[in-house]
């Protein structure tokens, strides 16, 4: 018996749409969880107020600032070395042996679990050079783990760029510098952001390499060779030692609220600058 | 009359392939000076090296010389400089994805040309000169890429005029546009030859007999025939020339 096309049509339709309602399902379930158990528990004090008793009473404030700092810098130190690297690999290199084992080594090296790189940051960062559990060593780290994911967002989106961009640019007298800067990156700009929000969720998201290099010290870093907690950690620590599952909670949904803004701020800033690039 | 550009044994090869097979030719200044002949024949070649944009294809040799001037650009110039005194239009338009102004004011900028009103005046004499300004003049903050197909070519044809070229190189600029937009960037051409020096290519024998002062006809990497457009084409000395001219083969 032959199926008629219509009603393959059909099932495939309701296919795909029970399977886009379930991902957003999950979704839902999870933040309304986190929602519902969280929100009774946060106040201005939680927000502005140091912990008390490891946590069981008090706000997060330092955990607030130590997430900030921790996704910040990171994004400062890796986004123009990763940059560095795409613009490298796509416009001022020929394909090659040589591009290929760098490529090949950034493959690699996005495939490798986070506690490798809190185990090598550990070894590295706080024991050999002696820096000790401090904001700087969770930096470099984070650094390291989040570079293989700008690299590779940044590469796609700029070769993305269509080639007869490069080619008018070029024939208006323009360097490969300016072609890179005034063209190329413009029209990649979307890619690339993408990629830095991704980076800023890992990091932000992390707890066991940050445990490993950042520490989880409950004050306040002031400088960049002290140690501090993440939120990610502070709610991994609160859950696990059973310390405060409302604190836990609480902690959480504010994680995932900064998360939200930040994401809708990044993409305000990127259609404000699409809209004059396209 | 002066020549502009002397092209003297010009030859070039991507690897064993030898696409221009020494050429040597004369354009004059102030005209406009038509290069025709089937897909092959090595024109579009002898432009990419007028602009030297032949150093970003892979492999390519060239041998001979070419004068802008009385001034060598086959060897130790910079492709850069040189682009900046060579206007290209390509055979399909290309605006940059931004608005219509920032497109015209792409290259006066690179040129460190950043003063509001010098740039204004500008991009409003460059759309006037590609006959684009009536059309655009209220809208020039909207996207490049919202334009026709026509309008687009003719925004091309600005963006290069915006460099204040002395030379305005055209390869099949209107291969891809309706008659009445082909019609229009003629009329601007021929508006355009007092000011400037210019090369159109073409595949169109019948556009390069409207607009071009002297034509010369390319066949598998050679210049078959060069001379005043007219005699070209109501007396053609060679025979190719004249099959070709007369749509035998092409």
């Amino acid at each position: 018996m032959r199926i008629k096309p219509g009603i393959i049509d059909k099932i495939a339709r309701i296919g795909f749409n029970a399977q886009a309602f379930f991902t957003v399902g999950i979704l839902v379930v999870i933040i309304t969880i986190i929602f519902i158990k969280g929100f009774t528990h946060i106040n201005l004090e939680f927000i502005f107020s140091s912990p008390e008793d490891m946590g069981r009473h008090g706000g997060i404030f330092p955990s607030i600032m130590g997430t900030v700092l921790l996704a910040l810098l990171s994004i400062v130190f890796a986004t123009p070395l990763g940059l560095g690297t795409a613009i490298f690999l796509t416009e001022y290199t020929k394909e090659s042996a040589f591009t290929r084992i760098i490529r090949f080594g950034v493959e690699s090296l996005a495939g490798i679990p986070s506690i490798i790189y809190g185990l090598f940051g550990f070894i590295f960062f706080v024991i050999k050079l002696k820096m000790g559990w401090c904001l700087l060593s969770g930096v470099l780290t984070m650094t390291i783990m989040i570079l293989p994911t700008i690299i590779r967002t940044s590469e796609e989106a700029i070769k993305a760029v269509p080639r007869n961009l490069r080619i008018v640019s070029y024939s208006l007298g323009a360097t490969r510098w300016e072609t890179v800067t005034k063209v190329v990156l413009t029209s990649a700009m979307p890619g690339i952001l993408t990629g830095i929000m991704l980076s800023i969720g890992r990091v932000v998201g992390e707890t066991a390499a940050v445990i490993f290099t950042m520490g989880s010290s409950l004050r306040l870093p002031t400088s960049l060779m002290d140690s501090g907690r993440t939120m990610a950690v502070h709610f991994y620590i609160l859950a696990r030692e059973g310390i405060s599952m409302d604190k836990a909670y609480a902690t959480a949904l504010i994680l995932v609220l900064s998360i939200t803004v930040i994401n809708i701020l990044a993409y305000y800033i990127m259609n404000k600058v699409v809209s004059r690039y396209s | 009359m002066d020549v502009k550009i002397r092209v003297e044994n010009l030859k070039a090869s991507f690897g064993r392939q030898e696409v221009l097979k020494g050429i040597t030719v004369d354009v004059y200044k102030n005209m406009v000076t038509g290069f025709m002949g089937p897909s092959g024949s090595g024109k579009s070649t002898i432009i990419s090296i007028f602009n030297r944009m032949i150093d970003f294809e892979d492999g390519a040799k060239i041998e001979g010389r070419v004068l802008f001037d009385g001034a060598d650009i086959i060897k130790g110039v910079n492709g850069v400089e040189l682009r900046k005194r060579v206007g290209t239009v390509f055979a399909i338009p290309i605006p940059l994805p931004r608005s219509i102004y920032e497109n015209i004011a792409y290259g006066p900028r690179l040129n460190n040309i950043n003063d509001k009103d010098e740039l204004d005046e500008i991009v409003r004499e460059s759309l006037k000169k590609a006959f684009l300004w009536d059309e655009v003049k209220d809208r020039l903050g909207i996207s490049a890429l919202k334009l026709s197909g026509g309008q687009q070519q003719r925004l091309c044809l600005a963006r290069t005029l915006a460099l204040r070229p002395d030379i305005i190189l055209l390869d099949e600029p209107c291969s891809g546009l309706d008659p009445i937009s082909t019609a229009k960037i003629e009329e601007a051409l021929s508006e355009l030859k007092k000011d400037y020096t210019i090369i159109l290519v073409s595949n169109n024998t019948k556009q390069i007999a409207r607009i071009s002062d002297y034509s010369a006809f390319f066949y598998m990497g050679e210049m078959i025939e060069y001379g005043p457009t007219e005699a070209l084409f109501t007396n053609p000395k060679i025979k190719k020339t004249e099959d070709y001219i007369s749509g035998k083969f092409g």
